[in-house]
């Protein structure tokens, strides 16, 4: 009786425990999102994006320029990393799915996406910035891409996958040529799928700080042109986070509000789609 | 027409092949840059020399990565500490005691976690996180620790907030939805068959946790560690606004340090010389070789588990 | 009146080193349909898949022997787009495409380049007709077809592929995942197939081979074993097998 009555104290004990740590990792998200919303929503106001940055000790900067850039950086990145990735993840799922090093390219494509991004940016800086002898938001563009490709690689190859075979069966028994039974049909099944890992990928790198550190760089005045260092909103939130003045923190503060609404609004839309096509299956 | 199908299919394949390939070039082109790039360091320093010396002097031109490597793996096997319990306690959670309506929502709250911005952990952990170290959790660690000898001489120093505990809790919070979605999976992989004859037995429902569900998904789990590993030890801005940039190593945890990725953030753009930016590049080139190994490593695991 | 459209000369057929086809022979007659029955496993399925070179979509299969159509080997073709255009196929589970009632069936015609939307109409709403659809969708073209009951998918299926008039129709088992009210709307349509075009069929379902064919041919273990009228072999087969088969006394 008394060995019955210890292992369910255990029981309890254990189970308990395990409750708490749920309720520390809802606690830690709690916190972080609430802290940034608190502090953030107090520097939101039409200054920040429609000003630039003013010299410390000015009231009524902004960030524009850190908007622009980064909204040019993300889409150049989106520009050469999603052709590349659906094109790649579909010759894993397609061309090459029965060859052997497709597994490999596969393998690796999903190591890719937990490599360090920093890493990224010094080889980009190596391959882009020095021959071109400055700091530019091309080379910044390309090292989003760079972390982009694997996962929308991944993602392509994983939803074109779950498509039936049948289907792919009965447009080659038309006399469909492969390449028009992938855009005919693979792609057309696979829409939502492919449209939330690029959704999903987006919203990954759009928020990077690291690999722009030593390619875009950073300034602090609105340009349109990607062959300048280009300010961005990660960058410069790093810059003034670090900085003296309690106008940058502000500013940061404000950024970073901006930075996580960008970041939940995407990441809930993905997952509401994903569980609206697939979830009731 | 048909003449037009088959060029039209050849160059679809050929353009999807070269994307797959893209991969491949990618990988291989980092190895061999950063190998490159790194040679002038390595032939200086020389490999075993350069891992333990943590002589960093940009003003005398000695470098030695000792430093930001001892940061780097201290940080990850910190936050390795805090995060394994907690995540699997969160699996143990979400498949064994959350509310069958409430798991959804459950993991994807745990799963947001993961995609807030690692910007965001720094900001959050600088301003708000390291004052609260600094004024509360570490004077309190303080008081308990340091009148236990050994253990006393993790906890010395003025508490900053800024420094290697703080870090590695950020670093944690950072990998727990890793770890515990993978543990999550596995452990809902465990058949319904072996639970219930756990319970047939008479189990508890901790007993047949310990004996039926961690035993038989621990390979699975293992692989999440690794992949949680592979991500501590590359992050760069969650730690880089609470570590400082200390290349001498203290036992300390209480005391600021470097990381390799640290490192590379903070002193990248303003390496003058060749050696000062081939050793940056040897730092870069192993870190890039530490976390190869770990998802690789990862990887192999998952693959014989599917297997 | 029995002109043979395709014959089949000492095909064998291998999955890698597995010979799974044996040296089948056999004629399929034109504006008739041909049903090939026998125990799961015995190769009917990999023969009607011949018939179109779908096994060249996997790797490491071969094929031995000859397949006569037009005066030409099919294991010999070059071109598979022009030969898979004229020679349909339907599957087990209705595959309707990701797209409305009306391109489904129109897909074949784009393929073949056919751009001239009056007559893709015309073809479409013949292609309905003759699928016995046309009543059921005229009013909902362009709804998706997946919109559509399983039975409708499959009759979508069948137009989609008279839309592009092939000569012979491949069916593998197009009844098995239908109710049997669906089952009975496709074998009245198979039945009428026959005044336009050819039909080999694979049925896992002896009566159906005995409702709807003129000729069956009785396969096991990728053995041709009887090829005959369908009546002769429904009451006076000639092979000890084929009559344990169709009395159910097999295995």
């Amino acid at each position: 009786m008394n060995l019955v009555k210890k292992r369910k104290v255990k029981n309890i004990i254990a189970l308990s425990v395990s409750v708490f740590a749920a309720i520390i990792g809802l606690f830690w998200l709690v916190f972080i999102l609430s802290s940034v919303l608190v502090k953030g929503i107090s520097s939101i106001n039409l200054s920040l994006f429609l000003n630039d940055p003013a010299p410390p000790g000015i009231p009524g900067g902004g960030l524009r320029c850190a908007f622009v850039g980064q909204a040019i950086i993300t889409v150049i990145a989106t520009v050469i990393g999603v052709p590349i990735g659906i094109f790649g993840g579909t010759f894993l799922a397609e061309y090459g799915r029965n060859k052997k090093y497709t597994a490999v390219i596969s393998s690796l494509a999903d190591m890719m996406t937990s490599f360090p991004s920093i890493v990224v940016g010094v080889f980009v800086y190596t391959i882009m910035v020095r021959p071109m002898g400055h700091f530019n938001g091309y080379a910044g563009a390309v090292a989003l891409a760079i972390i982009m490709i694997p996962i929308i690689v991944r993602t392509t190859e994983e939803t074109l996958k779950l498509i039936p075979w049948e289907v792919r069966e009965a447009a080659f028994a038309l006399g469909a040529p492969y390449y028009k039974v992938i855009k005919d049909i693979v792609y057309r099944s696979a829409i939502t799928g492919l449209f939330t890992g690029i959704l999903l990928a987006v919203a990954r790198v759009a928020v990077e700080t690291a690999p722009l550190l030593f390619t875009s760089f950073n300034n602090s005045f609105l340009t349109l042109n990607p062959n300048q260092p280009m300010p961005s909103l990660t960058v410069t939130i790093y810059q003034y986070a670090m900085g003296p003045y309690k106008e940058w923190h502000k500013l940061a503060w404000g950024a970073s509000f901006v930075i996580v609404l960008f970041v939940l609004v995407l990441s809930i839309l993905g997952r509401w789609i994903i569980s609206k096509r697939y979830g009731s299956e | 027409m048909e003449n037009k199908f088959y060029a039209k299919d050849g160059l679809f394949k050929s353009l999807s092949f070269i994307s797959a390939l893209v991969i491949v070039l990618i990988c291989i082109a980092m190895f061999t840059v950063l190998f490159i790039f790194s040679y002038p360091a390595i032939k200086q320093f020389g490999v075993i020399h350069f891992i333990l010396s943590d002589a960093w002097n940009p003003v005398k031109k000695i470098f030695g990565g000792a430093g930001a490597i001892y940061g780097t793996i201290v940080t990850t096997v910190l936050s390795l500490i805090f995060a394994i319990p907690t995540s699997l306690g969160i699996a143990v959670f979400i498949t064994q005691i959350c509310p069958h309506s409430l798991k959804k929502y459950f993991s994807n709250a745990i799963e947001l976690l993961a995609s807030i911005p690692s910007i965001i952990y720094g900001m959050w952990g600088l301003f708000t996180l390291a004052p609260i170290m600094r004024n509360y959790i570490e004077p309190f660690l303080q008081k308990v620790f340091l009148p236990i000898p050994v253990i006393k001489y993790l906890f010395q120093g003025t508490p900053l907030g800024i420094d290697l505990l703080t870090s590695g809790l950020i670093l944690s919070i950072m990998i727990i939805p890793f770890i515990s979605s993978i543990a999550r999976d596995t452990f809902e992989l465990v058949p319904k068959e072996l639970k219930e004859s756990a319970y047939a037995m008479g189990a508890t429902k901790w007993e047949m946790i310990k004996d039926v569900i961690f035993p038989y998904s621990k390979v699975g789990v293992l692989s999440g560690i690794i992949i949680a590993t592979g991500r501590a030890l590359g992050e760069t801005m969650a730690v880089a606004f609470v570590l400082g940039n200390d290349h001498n190593i203290h036992l300390s945890l209480l005391k600021s340090s470097t990381t390799i990725s640290v490192t590379l953030a903070n002193e990248f753009t303003e390496a003058d010389f060749r050696l000062y930016l081939s050793s940056l590049f040897y730092l870069a080139f192993i870190l890039f070789i530490m976390s190869f190994t770990a998802l690789g490593l990862a990887k192999f695991l998952l693959k014989r588990i599917k297997k | 009146m029995n002109e043979i459209l395709i014959e089949v000369r000492n095909l064998s057929f291998y999955y890698g080193e597995n010979r799974v086809l044996k040296d089948i022979s056999m004629g399929v007659s034109k504006n008739m349909v041909t049903a090939l029955i026998g125990p799961s496993g015995c190769g009917k399925t990999t023969f009607l898949r011949c018939f179109n070179r779908m096994h060249d979509l996997y790797k490491g299969n071969r094929y031995e022997g000859e397949i006569i159509y037009n005066g030409e080997n099919i294991l010999r073709a070059h071109d598979l787009i022009k030969l898979r255009s004229k020679i349909g196929m339907v599957f087990q589970r209705p595959t309707p495409f990701p797209m409305s009632i009306f391109d489904n069936v129109a897909y074949g015609l784009k393929l073949k380049g056919i751009k001239k939307r009056s007559e893709i109409e015309a073809i479409v709403e013949k292609s309905l007709m003759e699928a016995a659809l046309w009543d059921e969708v005229k009013d909902k073209l362009n709804s998706p077809a997946t919109s559509l009951s399983g039975g409708q998918q499959q009759r979508l299926v069948i137009a989609r592929t008279l839309a592009v008039e092939p000569d012979i129709i491949l069916f593998d088992e197009p009844t098995s995942a239908l109710d049997p009210i669906a089952t009975s709307k496709i074998e009245d349509l198979i039945k009428h197939l026959k005044d336009i075009t050819t039909v080999l069929i694979v049925t896992h379902n002896m009566q159906q081979a005995a409702r709807i064919s003129e000729y069956t041919a009785f396969m096991f273990r990728g053995e041709l074993i009887e090829f005959d009228k369908t009546e002769n072999i429904f009451t006076n087969p000639k092979e000890e097998l084929t009559e344990k088969y169709i009395t159910g006394r097999f295995g």
